[in-house]
Protein backbone atom coordinates (compact mmCIF):
# COMPACT_ATOMS: atom_id res chain seq x y z
CA UNK A 1 0.00 0.00 0.00
CA UNK A 2 2.66 2.40 0.78
CA UNK A 3 4.94 1.23 -1.69
CA UNK A 4 2.83 1.81 -4.30
CA UNK A 5 1.77 5.13 -2.79
CA UNK A 6 4.97 6.32 -3.11
CA UNK A 7 5.32 4.90 -6.71
CA UNK A 8 2.54 6.86 -7.53
CA UNK A 9 4.12 10.14 -5.96
CA UNK A 10 6.90 9.65 -7.82
CA UNK A 11 4.92 9.05 -11.24
CA UNK A 12 2.73 11.98 -10.51
CA UNK A 13 6.26 14.35 -9.63
CA UNK A 14 8.04 13.11 -12.56
CA UNK A 15 4.88 14.19 -14.69
CA UNK A 16 4.71 17.46 -13.16
CA UNK A 17 8.55 18.03 -13.66
CA UNK A 18 8.15 17.16 -17.11
CA UNK A 19 4.75 19.13 -17.71
CA UNK A 20 6.92 22.04 -15.93
CA UNK A 21 10.04 21.26 -18.61
CA UNK A 22 8.10 21.38 -21.05
CA UNK A 23 5.64 24.38 -20.39
CA UNK A 24 9.32 26.09 -19.85
CA UNK A 25 10.48 24.94 -23.32
CA UNK A 26 7.46 26.14 -25.42
CA UNK A 27 7.42 29.77 -23.35
CA UNK A 28 11.38 30.45 -24.03
CA UNK A 29 11.46 29.47 -27.32
CA UNK A 30 8.17 31.49 -28.54
CA UNK A 31 11.00 34.45 -27.33
CA UNK A 32 13.31 33.25 -30.17
CA UNK A 33 11.34 35.07 -32.36
CA UNK A 34 13.31 37.84 -31.40
CA UNK A 35 15.98 37.30 -33.72
CA UNK A 36 13.19 37.76 -36.36
CA UNK A 37 13.09 41.28 -35.58
CA UNK A 38 14.90 44.09 -37.79
CA UNK A 39 18.42 43.94 -36.83
CA UNK A 40 19.09 47.39 -36.18
CA UNK A 41 15.83 47.20 -33.20
CA UNK A 42 17.96 44.31 -32.06
CA UNK A 43 20.86 46.07 -31.98
CA UNK A 44 19.19 48.66 -29.65
CA UNK A 45 18.20 46.07 -27.87
CA UNK A 46 21.51 45.37 -27.06
CA UNK A 47 20.16 41.44 -27.26
CA UNK A 48 22.68 41.05 -30.54
CA UNK A 49 25.78 41.98 -28.53
CA UNK A 50 25.11 39.45 -25.95
CA UNK A 51 23.99 36.48 -28.32
CA UNK A 52 20.83 36.19 -27.22
CA UNK A 53 22.33 35.47 -23.78
CA UNK A 54 20.17 38.16 -21.51
CA UNK A 55 16.86 36.47 -23.04
CA UNK A 56 15.04 34.02 -21.10
CA UNK A 57 16.83 30.56 -21.72
CA UNK A 58 14.92 27.19 -22.00
CA UNK A 59 15.76 23.92 -20.08
CA UNK A 60 17.94 23.02 -22.72
CA UNK A 61 20.43 26.30 -22.21
CA UNK A 62 20.26 25.50 -18.56
CA UNK A 63 21.25 21.86 -18.93
CA UNK A 64 24.01 22.30 -21.36
CA UNK A 65 25.06 25.78 -18.74
CA UNK A 66 25.00 23.30 -15.70
CA UNK A 67 27.09 20.32 -17.22
CA UNK A 68 29.41 22.69 -18.19
CA UNK A 69 29.57 23.65 -14.58
CA UNK A 70 29.78 20.09 -13.36
CA UNK A 71 32.37 19.42 -15.05
CA UNK A 72 34.51 22.17 -13.81
CA UNK A 73 33.31 22.96 -10.61
CA UNK A 74 36.40 24.37 -8.82
CA UNK A 75 38.38 26.47 -11.16
CA UNK A 76 39.42 29.69 -10.99
CA UNK A 77 39.93 32.57 -13.17
CA UNK A 78 39.79 35.78 -10.45
CA UNK A 79 38.08 37.24 -8.75
CA UNK A 80 34.53 37.70 -11.17
CA UNK A 81 35.27 34.22 -12.30
CA UNK A 82 35.36 30.72 -10.21
CA UNK A 83 33.66 27.61 -10.35
CA UNK A 84 30.60 26.89 -8.41
CA UNK A 85 31.78 24.21 -6.42
CA UNK A 86 34.45 26.89 -5.14
CA UNK A 87 31.55 30.06 -4.77
CA UNK A 88 29.04 26.91 -2.59
CA UNK A 89 32.44 26.21 -0.85
CA UNK A 90 32.67 29.75 0.87
CA UNK A 91 29.12 29.82 1.45
CA UNK A 92 29.02 26.75 3.16
CA UNK A 93 32.22 27.80 4.92
CA UNK A 94 30.44 31.12 6.14
CA UNK A 95 27.24 29.28 7.09
CA UNK A 96 29.15 26.52 9.32
CA UNK A 97 31.31 29.15 11.26
CA UNK A 98 28.14 31.49 12.03
CA UNK A 99 26.02 28.61 12.82
CA UNK A 100 28.59 26.50 15.17
CA UNK A 101 29.17 29.43 16.48
CA UNK A 102 25.42 29.82 16.67
CA UNK A 103 25.17 26.60 18.38
CA UNK A 104 27.88 26.78 20.82
CA UNK A 105 25.73 29.93 22.29
CA UNK A 106 22.71 29.22 22.31
CA UNK A 107 22.67 25.62 23.68
CA UNK A 108 24.01 26.25 26.56
CA UNK A 109 22.32 29.52 27.17
CA UNK A 110 19.12 27.67 26.50
CA UNK A 111 19.67 25.29 29.02
CA UNK A 112 20.38 27.99 31.51
CA UNK A 113 16.97 29.81 30.53
CA UNK A 114 15.08 26.28 30.19
CA UNK A 115 16.63 25.25 33.85
CA UNK A 116 15.91 28.89 35.57
CA UNK A 117 12.45 30.61 35.76
CA UNK A 118 14.18 33.62 36.38
CA UNK A 119 16.36 34.08 33.82
CA UNK A 120 13.42 32.60 31.43
CA UNK A 121 11.46 35.98 32.46
CA UNK A 122 14.55 38.33 32.49
CA UNK A 123 15.44 37.43 28.96
CA UNK A 124 12.20 36.65 27.35
CA UNK A 125 11.80 39.85 26.51
CA UNK A 126 15.25 40.60 25.06
CA UNK A 127 14.48 37.53 22.84
CA UNK A 128 11.01 38.29 21.79
CA UNK A 129 12.82 42.01 20.26
CA UNK A 130 15.48 40.22 18.53
CA UNK A 131 14.27 37.16 16.98
CA UNK A 132 12.19 38.96 14.68
CA UNK A 133 14.81 41.65 13.60
CA UNK A 134 15.34 40.76 9.56
CA UNK A 135 18.86 39.39 8.76
CA UNK A 136 19.85 41.99 6.80
CA UNK A 137 18.72 45.06 8.93
CA UNK A 138 22.14 43.81 11.21
CA UNK A 139 23.92 44.21 8.36
CA UNK A 140 25.00 47.95 8.35
CA UNK A 141 25.96 47.80 11.99
CA UNK A 142 28.05 44.67 11.62
CA UNK A 143 29.72 46.52 8.77
CA UNK A 144 30.24 49.49 10.57
CA UNK A 145 31.41 47.69 13.73
CA UNK A 146 33.16 44.53 12.55
CA UNK A 147 34.70 46.53 9.36
CA UNK A 148 35.04 43.22 7.87
CA UNK A 149 32.47 42.08 5.16
CA UNK A 150 33.14 38.56 5.60
CA UNK A 151 33.21 38.45 9.04
CA UNK A 152 29.66 40.57 8.95
CA UNK A 153 28.06 37.45 7.00
CA UNK A 154 29.43 35.43 9.44
CA UNK A 155 27.92 37.57 11.84
CA UNK A 156 24.60 37.70 10.53
CA UNK A 157 24.23 34.24 9.95
CA UNK A 158 24.97 33.77 13.53
CA UNK A 159 22.58 36.63 14.87
CA UNK A 160 19.91 35.26 12.61
CA UNK A 161 19.99 31.64 13.32
CA UNK A 162 20.27 31.98 16.89
CA UNK A 163 17.12 32.48 17.87
CA UNK A 164 15.19 29.41 17.22
CA UNK A 165 17.94 26.90 18.53
CA UNK A 166 17.97 29.28 21.58
CA UNK A 167 14.28 29.37 21.89
CA UNK A 168 13.77 25.78 21.32
CA UNK A 169 16.32 24.64 23.56
CA UNK A 170 14.89 26.61 26.53
CA UNK A 171 11.60 24.80 25.58
CA UNK A 172 12.75 21.57 25.41
CA UNK A 173 14.78 21.82 28.72
CA UNK A 174 12.17 23.60 30.78
CA UNK A 175 9.18 20.95 29.55
CA UNK A 176 11.47 18.13 30.52
CA UNK A 177 8.72 15.93 32.22
CA UNK A 178 8.89 16.19 36.14
CA UNK A 179 8.75 12.74 36.73
CA UNK A 180 12.05 11.90 34.24
CA UNK A 181 13.52 14.17 36.53
CA UNK A 182 12.02 13.00 39.79
CA UNK A 183 13.91 9.66 38.73
CA UNK A 184 16.83 11.56 38.45
CA UNK A 185 16.32 13.31 41.81
CA UNK A 186 15.60 9.86 43.49
CA UNK A 187 19.00 8.38 42.40
CA UNK A 188 20.85 11.55 43.87
CA UNK A 189 22.12 11.66 40.04
CA UNK A 190 24.51 15.14 40.28
CA UNK A 191 23.28 18.15 38.23
CA UNK A 192 25.73 17.58 35.50
CA UNK A 193 25.16 14.11 34.85
CA UNK A 194 21.57 15.12 35.33
CA UNK A 195 21.35 17.34 32.81
CA UNK A 196 23.60 15.03 30.10
CA UNK A 197 21.44 11.86 31.04
CA UNK A 198 18.02 13.08 31.32
CA UNK A 199 17.59 17.07 30.41
CA UNK A 200 19.63 16.32 27.01
CA UNK A 201 18.22 13.57 25.70
CA UNK A 202 14.72 14.14 27.23
CA UNK A 203 14.98 17.39 25.14
CA UNK A 204 16.97 16.70 22.52
CA UNK A 205 14.30 16.30 19.83
CA UNK A 206 13.22 19.68 20.34
CA UNK A 207 16.72 21.17 20.10
CA UNK A 208 17.39 19.45 16.90
CA UNK A 209 13.80 21.37 15.50
CA UNK A 210 15.55 24.42 16.42
CA UNK A 211 18.65 23.24 14.59
CA UNK A 212 16.69 22.56 11.87
CA UNK A 213 14.53 25.38 11.69
CA UNK A 214 18.20 27.46 11.99
CA UNK A 215 20.28 26.00 9.43
CA UNK A 216 17.16 26.73 6.89
CA UNK A 217 17.60 30.49 8.28
CA UNK A 218 21.02 30.86 8.03
CA UNK A 219 20.72 29.28 4.41
CA UNK A 220 18.30 31.70 3.36
CA UNK A 221 20.30 34.63 4.81
CA UNK A 222 23.97 33.76 3.22
CA UNK A 223 22.19 34.39 -0.26
CA UNK A 224 21.21 37.83 0.95
CA UNK A 225 24.35 38.80 2.85
CA UNK A 226 26.66 37.92 -0.23
CA UNK A 227 24.73 39.72 -1.95
CA UNK A 228 25.14 42.98 -0.08
CA UNK A 229 29.13 42.02 0.92
CA UNK A 230 30.10 40.89 -2.44
CA UNK A 231 33.35 39.01 -3.03
CA UNK A 232 32.57 35.40 -2.72
CA UNK A 233 30.08 32.95 -2.25
CA UNK A 234 26.64 31.68 -4.27
CA UNK A 235 25.00 34.96 -3.06
CA UNK A 236 27.76 37.03 -4.99
CA UNK A 237 27.35 34.88 -7.86
CA UNK A 238 24.41 35.39 -8.45
CA UNK A 239 24.27 39.35 -8.03
CA UNK A 240 27.45 38.91 -10.41
CA UNK A 241 25.60 36.70 -12.81
CA UNK A 242 22.97 38.92 -13.03
CA UNK A 243 25.28 41.85 -14.23
CA UNK A 244 26.18 40.09 -16.68
CA UNK A 245 22.87 39.50 -17.28
CA UNK A 246 23.36 35.66 -17.64
CA UNK A 247 19.87 34.35 -16.51
CA UNK A 248 21.54 30.86 -17.55
CA UNK A 249 23.76 31.06 -14.18
CA UNK A 250 21.58 32.86 -12.55
CA UNK A 251 18.47 29.88 -12.81
CA UNK A 252 21.62 27.27 -12.19
CA UNK A 253 22.75 29.32 -9.12
CA UNK A 254 18.46 28.88 -8.06
CA UNK A 255 19.14 25.30 -8.16
CA UNK A 256 21.91 24.68 -6.57
CA UNK A 257 20.71 27.11 -3.50
CA UNK A 258 17.61 25.00 -3.16
CA UNK A 259 19.22 21.51 -3.54
CA UNK A 260 22.22 22.72 -1.42
CA UNK A 261 19.82 23.46 1.11
CA UNK A 262 17.31 20.36 0.70
CA UNK A 263 20.22 18.63 1.75
CA UNK A 264 21.32 20.87 4.93
CA UNK A 265 17.77 19.93 6.20
CA UNK A 266 17.84 16.15 5.38
CA UNK A 267 21.00 15.92 7.16
CA UNK A 268 19.54 17.36 10.36
CA UNK A 269 16.33 15.66 9.59
CA UNK A 270 18.58 12.67 9.78
CA UNK A 271 20.17 13.68 13.14
CA UNK A 272 16.81 14.11 14.55
CA UNK A 273 15.53 11.02 13.81
CA UNK A 274 18.42 9.44 15.95
CA UNK A 275 17.65 11.07 18.76
CA UNK A 276 13.62 11.20 18.85
CA UNK A 277 12.44 8.21 21.06
CA UNK A 278 8.81 6.86 21.08
CA UNK A 279 7.11 7.55 24.04
CA UNK B 1 6.87 4.11 70.83
CA UNK B 2 10.08 5.46 70.75
CA UNK B 3 11.40 3.19 68.14
CA UNK B 4 10.20 4.63 65.02
CA UNK B 5 11.56 4.60 61.89
CA UNK B 6 10.11 7.04 60.16
CA UNK B 7 7.85 9.62 61.57
CA UNK B 8 5.58 11.44 59.86
CA UNK B 9 5.31 14.93 61.99
CA UNK B 10 2.46 16.77 61.15
CA UNK B 11 2.25 17.35 57.85
CA UNK B 12 0.07 19.63 55.30
CA UNK B 13 0.05 19.83 51.80
CA UNK B 14 -1.88 22.72 50.63
CA UNK B 15 -2.09 24.01 47.09
CA UNK B 16 -2.47 27.97 47.08
CA UNK B 17 -4.81 29.29 43.92
CA UNK B 18 -7.68 30.97 42.87
CA UNK B 19 -9.08 28.84 45.38
CA UNK B 20 -6.65 27.17 47.19
CA UNK B 21 -6.95 23.92 49.12
CA UNK B 22 -5.83 21.79 51.70
CA UNK B 23 -5.01 18.33 50.77
CA UNK B 24 -4.55 17.19 54.25
CA UNK B 25 -2.87 19.00 57.56
CA UNK B 26 -1.64 17.63 60.37
CA UNK B 27 -1.27 14.27 59.77
CA UNK B 28 0.38 12.12 61.78
CA UNK B 29 2.63 8.98 61.45
CA UNK B 30 4.98 6.51 62.55
CA UNK B 31 7.01 3.43 61.45
CA UNK B 32 8.67 0.76 62.90
CA UNK B 33 12.06 -0.72 60.90
CA UNK B 34 11.14 -3.14 58.86
CA UNK B 35 7.68 -2.56 59.19
CA UNK B 36 5.26 -2.57 55.51
CA UNK B 37 2.68 -0.22 55.82
CA UNK B 38 -0.24 -0.08 53.29
CA UNK B 39 -2.47 3.21 52.54
CA UNK B 40 -5.85 2.60 51.19
CA UNK B 41 -8.30 5.40 50.52
CA UNK B 42 -10.20 6.76 47.66
CA UNK B 43 -8.50 8.13 44.30
CA UNK B 44 -7.47 11.72 44.79
CA UNK B 45 -7.45 11.83 48.54
CA UNK B 46 -3.28 12.98 48.30
CA UNK B 47 -1.91 9.56 49.07
CA UNK B 48 0.54 9.99 46.33
CA UNK B 49 1.49 13.56 47.77
CA UNK B 50 1.74 11.63 51.35
CA UNK B 51 4.45 9.50 48.79
CA UNK B 52 6.36 12.34 47.29
CA UNK B 53 6.86 14.04 50.38
CA UNK B 54 8.37 10.86 51.97
CA UNK B 55 10.35 10.35 49.05
CA UNK B 56 11.46 13.82 50.02
CA UNK B 57 10.36 14.83 45.97
CA UNK B 58 7.78 17.54 47.49
CA UNK B 59 7.92 19.75 50.33
CA UNK B 60 5.16 19.51 52.88
CA UNK B 61 3.34 23.33 53.07
CA UNK B 62 4.11 22.70 57.24
CA UNK B 63 5.21 19.62 59.41
CA UNK B 64 8.20 17.15 58.73
CA UNK B 65 9.07 14.04 58.42
CA UNK B 66 11.94 12.22 60.54
CA UNK B 67 13.71 9.01 58.94
CA UNK B 68 16.42 7.64 61.09
CA UNK B 69 16.59 10.40 63.46
CA UNK B 70 17.26 13.12 60.86
CA UNK B 71 14.50 15.06 58.99
CA UNK B 72 14.15 14.63 55.30
CA UNK B 73 15.98 17.40 52.92
CA UNK B 74 15.18 15.63 49.59
CA UNK B 75 15.67 12.56 47.71
CA UNK B 76 17.67 10.25 48.71
CA UNK B 77 18.94 6.23 47.72
CA UNK B 78 18.13 4.84 50.76
CA UNK B 79 14.34 5.62 49.64
CA UNK B 80 13.96 3.61 46.47
CA UNK B 81 10.37 5.09 44.62
CA UNK B 82 8.28 2.94 42.59
CA UNK B 83 6.30 5.79 40.59
CA UNK B 84 2.40 5.26 39.79
CA UNK B 85 3.22 6.85 36.59
CA UNK B 86 5.91 4.04 35.57
CA UNK B 87 8.65 7.02 34.92
CA UNK B 88 10.85 5.18 32.91
CA UNK B 89 13.26 6.95 30.75
CA UNK B 90 11.78 6.19 27.22
CA UNK B 91 15.15 6.32 25.26
CA UNK B 92 16.51 3.88 26.95
CA UNK B 93 16.40 0.25 26.89
CA UNK B 94 14.58 -2.03 29.89
CA UNK B 95 17.93 -3.19 30.69
CA UNK B 96 19.52 0.96 30.02
CA UNK B 97 16.70 2.03 32.92
CA UNK B 98 17.50 -0.65 35.81
CA UNK B 99 21.20 -0.31 34.24
CA UNK B 100 20.82 3.96 35.15
CA UNK B 101 19.79 3.45 38.90
CA UNK B 102 22.50 0.77 39.50
CA UNK B 103 25.38 2.92 38.13
CA UNK B 104 24.10 5.82 39.75
CA UNK B 105 24.18 3.84 43.24
CA UNK B 106 27.66 2.38 42.78
CA UNK B 107 29.26 4.79 40.83
CA UNK B 108 32.64 2.78 40.82
CA UNK B 109 30.80 -0.32 38.97
CA UNK B 110 32.13 -1.48 35.46
CA UNK B 111 29.68 -2.13 32.70
CA UNK B 112 29.63 -5.78 32.97
CA UNK B 113 29.13 -5.51 36.41
CA UNK B 114 26.14 -2.76 35.99
CA UNK B 115 24.91 -5.26 33.30
CA UNK B 116 25.05 -8.49 35.38
CA UNK B 117 23.21 -6.74 38.32
CA UNK B 118 20.65 -5.37 36.09
CA UNK B 119 20.11 -8.43 34.74
CA UNK B 120 19.21 -10.25 37.83
CA UNK B 121 16.38 -7.96 38.52
CA UNK B 122 15.21 -7.98 35.60
CA UNK B 123 15.10 -11.82 35.42
CA UNK B 124 13.26 -11.49 38.73
CA UNK B 125 10.48 -9.52 37.28
CA UNK B 126 9.92 -12.15 34.61
CA UNK B 127 11.32 -9.38 32.03
CA UNK B 128 14.13 -11.66 30.78
CA UNK B 129 14.23 -11.88 26.92
CA UNK B 130 12.75 -8.47 26.71
CA UNK B 131 15.92 -6.36 28.24
CA UNK B 132 16.38 -4.22 24.74
CA UNK B 133 13.02 -3.10 24.35
CA UNK B 134 12.61 0.16 24.96
CA UNK B 135 9.62 1.64 27.12
CA UNK B 136 7.05 2.32 24.63
CA UNK B 137 7.91 -1.22 23.30
CA UNK B 138 5.88 -2.20 27.16
CA UNK B 139 2.67 -3.13 27.83
CA UNK B 140 1.85 -1.11 30.70
CA UNK B 141 1.95 -4.29 33.68
CA UNK B 142 5.74 -5.06 31.54
CA UNK B 143 6.67 -1.19 32.20
CA UNK B 144 5.12 -1.38 36.10
CA UNK B 145 7.78 -4.50 36.10
CA UNK B 146 10.95 -2.68 34.82
CA UNK B 147 9.75 -0.12 37.70
CA UNK B 148 10.04 -2.28 40.34
CA UNK B 149 12.90 -3.89 38.97
CA UNK B 150 14.82 -0.69 38.68
CA UNK B 151 13.41 -0.15 42.36
CA UNK B 152 14.47 -3.39 44.00
CA UNK B 153 18.24 -3.01 42.60
CA UNK B 154 19.22 -0.61 44.34
CA UNK B 155 18.61 -2.36 47.41
CA UNK B 156 17.44 0.64 49.46
CA UNK B 157 16.33 0.76 52.93
CA UNK B 158 12.90 1.93 52.46
CA UNK B 159 10.56 1.14 49.20
CA UNK B 160 8.32 3.89 48.60
CA UNK B 161 5.59 2.18 46.13
CA UNK B 162 2.96 3.76 44.58
CA UNK B 163 0.59 1.11 43.25
CA UNK B 164 2.98 -0.75 42.01
CA UNK B 165 0.68 -3.99 40.76
CA UNK B 166 -2.21 -2.24 39.86
CA UNK B 167 -2.02 -2.70 35.76
CA UNK B 168 -0.66 -6.33 36.11
CA UNK B 169 -3.00 -9.36 35.36
CA UNK B 170 -3.78 -11.72 38.55
CA UNK B 171 -1.00 -14.21 38.11
CA UNK B 172 1.40 -11.50 37.37
CA UNK B 173 0.36 -9.91 40.25
CA UNK B 174 0.64 -12.61 42.10
CA UNK B 175 3.89 -13.57 41.40
CA UNK B 176 5.26 -10.40 42.14
CA UNK B 177 3.74 -9.77 45.01
CA UNK B 178 5.59 -13.13 46.32
CA UNK B 179 8.78 -11.96 45.14
CA UNK B 180 8.24 -8.00 46.52
CA UNK B 181 7.13 -9.60 49.45
CA UNK B 182 10.59 -12.01 49.68
CA UNK B 183 12.81 -9.54 49.29
CA UNK B 184 11.75 -7.06 51.00
CA UNK B 185 11.36 -9.48 54.16
CA UNK B 186 14.92 -10.52 53.84
CA UNK B 187 16.11 -7.77 53.19
CA UNK B 188 14.30 -6.05 56.10
CA UNK B 189 13.20 -3.47 53.86
CA UNK B 190 10.66 -1.07 55.61
CA UNK B 191 7.47 -0.34 52.91
CA UNK B 192 4.57 2.11 52.62
CA UNK B 193 2.64 1.28 49.79
CA UNK B 194 -0.43 3.01 48.51
CA UNK B 195 -2.52 0.34 47.01
CA UNK B 196 -6.61 0.66 45.73
CA UNK B 197 -6.30 -3.66 46.34
CA UNK B 198 -8.02 -4.73 49.50
CA UNK B 199 -6.39 -8.28 49.39
CA UNK B 200 -3.14 -7.31 48.42
CA UNK B 201 -2.79 -4.79 51.42
CA UNK B 202 -3.92 -7.91 53.82
CA UNK B 203 -1.66 -10.25 52.06
CA UNK B 204 1.11 -7.66 52.21
CA UNK B 205 1.06 -5.44 54.98
CA UNK B 206 1.48 -5.48 59.03
CA UNK B 207 -0.02 -2.54 59.05
CA UNK B 208 -3.44 -0.61 57.15
CA UNK B 209 -3.58 2.50 56.84
CA UNK B 210 -6.88 3.89 56.34
CA UNK B 211 -6.93 7.27 54.77
CA UNK B 212 -10.31 9.60 54.63
CA UNK B 213 -11.35 12.01 51.08
CA UNK B 214 -10.24 14.44 50.81
CA UNK B 215 -9.84 17.64 50.69
CA UNK B 216 -8.44 17.63 54.40
CA UNK B 217 -8.02 13.85 54.18
CA UNK B 218 -7.06 12.44 57.78
CA UNK B 219 -5.75 8.76 58.52
CA UNK B 220 -8.82 7.33 60.17
CA UNK B 221 -7.40 4.33 61.35
CA UNK B 222 -4.43 1.99 61.66
CA UNK B 223 -5.60 -1.65 61.33
CA UNK B 224 -3.19 -4.25 62.32
CA UNK B 225 -3.21 -7.07 60.47
CA UNK B 226 -4.14 -10.14 62.55
CA UNK B 227 -2.55 -12.67 59.96
CA UNK B 228 0.39 -14.47 60.82
CA UNK B 229 3.74 -13.34 59.47
CA UNK B 230 4.30 -16.37 57.36
CA UNK B 231 1.11 -16.25 55.66
CA UNK B 232 0.58 -17.61 52.11
CA UNK B 233 -1.03 -15.59 49.40
CA UNK B 234 -3.46 -19.03 48.74
CA UNK B 235 -4.57 -19.41 52.27
CA UNK B 236 -5.30 -16.09 53.20
CA UNK B 237 -8.73 -16.52 52.96
CA UNK B 238 -8.90 -19.96 55.65
CA UNK B 239 -7.87 -17.71 58.46
CA UNK B 240 -10.54 -16.95 60.46
CA UNK B 241 -9.99 -13.16 60.73
CA UNK B 242 -9.47 -12.75 57.15
CA UNK B 243 -13.16 -11.68 56.49
CA UNK B 244 -13.73 -9.64 59.15
CA UNK B 245 -10.06 -7.98 58.38
CA UNK B 246 -11.48 -7.43 54.93
CA UNK B 247 -15.08 -6.79 55.73
CA UNK B 248 -13.92 -3.72 58.16
CA UNK B 249 -11.63 -2.28 55.21
CA UNK B 250 -14.08 -2.78 52.92
CA UNK B 251 -16.93 -1.02 55.22
CA UNK B 252 -14.60 1.85 55.34
CA UNK B 253 -13.85 2.21 51.39
CA UNK B 254 -17.39 2.10 50.93
CA UNK B 255 -19.27 4.27 53.56
CA UNK B 256 -17.01 5.68 56.51
CA UNK B 257 -14.34 7.15 54.55
CA UNK B 258 -16.79 9.86 53.30
CA UNK B 259 -18.20 10.59 56.84
CA UNK B 260 -15.59 10.19 58.77
CA UNK B 261 -14.48 13.73 59.37
CA UNK B 262 -18.06 14.46 60.57
CA UNK B 263 -18.81 11.52 62.88
CA UNK B 264 -15.66 11.80 64.70
CA UNK B 265 -15.41 15.41 65.64
CA UNK B 266 -13.21 14.40 68.49
CA UNK B 267 -10.91 12.57 66.40
CA UNK B 268 -6.82 13.19 67.28
CA UNK B 269 -4.65 13.40 64.19
CA UNK B 270 -1.95 12.44 66.58
CA UNK B 271 -3.05 9.22 68.34
CA UNK B 272 -4.58 7.74 65.32
CA UNK B 273 -7.06 4.55 66.48
CA UNK B 274 -4.94 1.31 66.01
CA UNK B 275 -7.63 -1.25 65.47
CA UNK B 276 -6.87 -4.82 66.04
CA UNK B 277 -9.36 -7.41 64.30
CA UNK B 278 -10.38 -10.08 66.88
CA UNK B 279 -13.15 -11.71 66.51
CA UNK B 280 -12.45 -15.31 65.54
CA UNK B 281 -15.23 -15.85 63.41
CA UNK B 282 -16.30 -14.84 60.38
CA UNK B 283 -18.81 -11.20 59.91
CA UNK B 284 -20.95 -10.64 57.93
CA UNK B 285 -20.79 -7.20 56.37
CA UNK B 286 -20.90 -4.87 59.28
CA UNK B 287 -24.67 -2.50 58.87
CA UNK B 288 -23.41 0.29 60.91
CA UNK B 289 -20.54 2.68 59.69
CA UNK B 290 -18.51 1.54 62.61
CA UNK B 291 -19.72 -1.97 64.55
CA UNK B 292 -19.11 -1.84 67.73
CA UNK B 293 -18.43 -5.48 67.89
CA UNK B 294 -16.33 -6.83 65.39
CA UNK B 295 -13.39 -4.04 65.65
CA UNK B 296 -12.41 -2.72 68.53
CA UNK B 297 -10.89 0.86 68.62
CA UNK B 298 -7.79 1.41 70.76
CA UNK B 299 -6.16 4.03 71.48
CA UNK B 300 -2.77 4.50 71.97
N1 LIG C 1 -0.46 21.03 41.45
C1 LIG C 1 -1.64 20.84 42.09
N2 LIG C 1 -2.47 21.88 42.31
C2 LIG C 1 -3.64 21.70 42.95
N3 LIG C 1 -4.07 20.52 43.39
C3 LIG C 1 -3.29 19.44 43.20
C4 LIG C 1 -2.03 19.54 42.54
N4 LIG C 1 -1.48 18.32 42.50
C5 LIG C 1 -2.35 17.49 43.10
N5 LIG C 1 -3.43 18.16 43.53
C6 LIG C 1 -4.58 17.58 44.25
O1 LIG C 1 -4.08 16.86 45.33
C7 LIG C 1 -4.97 15.79 45.61
C8 LIG C 1 -4.18 14.57 45.96
O2 LIG C 1 -3.48 14.07 44.84
P1 LIG C 1 -2.73 12.67 44.89
O3 LIG C 1 -2.03 12.49 43.61
O4 LIG C 1 -1.90 12.65 46.13
O5 LIG C 1 -3.95 11.66 45.02
P2 LIG C 1 -3.93 10.09 45.23
O6 LIG C 1 -4.51 9.83 46.57
O7 LIG C 1 -2.57 9.55 44.97
O8 LIG C 1 -4.94 9.60 44.13
P3 LIG C 1 -4.89 8.30 43.20
O9 LIG C 1 -5.34 7.16 44.02
O10 LIG C 1 -5.86 8.61 42.13
O11 LIG C 1 -3.49 8.16 42.70
C9 LIG C 1 -5.87 15.63 44.40
O12 LIG C 1 -7.17 15.93 44.79
C10 LIG C 1 -5.36 16.62 43.40
O13 LIG C 1 -6.43 17.25 42.78
MG1 LIG D 1 -1.74 8.43 43.44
Amino acid sequence: MTASLRLRAAVVSIVLLAVFLGAWHLATRSTGTAANMSPEYAKLMGMTATQGKSAMPGPLDVGAKLWEHLKRPFYDNGPNDKGLGIQLAFSLGRVMLGYLIAVAIAIPLGFLIGMSPLMSKALDPFIQIMKPISPLAWMPLALYTIKDSSLSAIFVIFICSVWPMLINTAFGVASVRKEWINVARTLEVGNVRRAFTVILPAAAPTILTGMRISIGIAWLVIVAAEMLVGGTGIGYFVWNEWNNLSITNVIIAILLIGVVGMVLDQILARVSRLVTFPE
Amino acid sequence: MTDKFISIEGIAKRYDGARSTTIFENLWLGMARGEFVCVIGHSGCGKTTVLNILAGLDVPSEGAVIVDGQAIEGPSLDRAVIFQSHALLPWRTVLGNVAYAISSKWRRWDRAKVKAHALKYIELVGLAGSEHKRPSELSGGMKQRVGIARALSITPKIMLMDEPFSALDALTRGTLQDEVRRICVETGQTVFMITHDVDEAIYLADKIVLMTNGPGAVLAEIVENPLPKDRLRGDLHRHPLYYALRNHIIDFLVSRSKIFTAETPDHDPRKVPVVKIGRTEPTIVASKPVDSDAPQAVAR
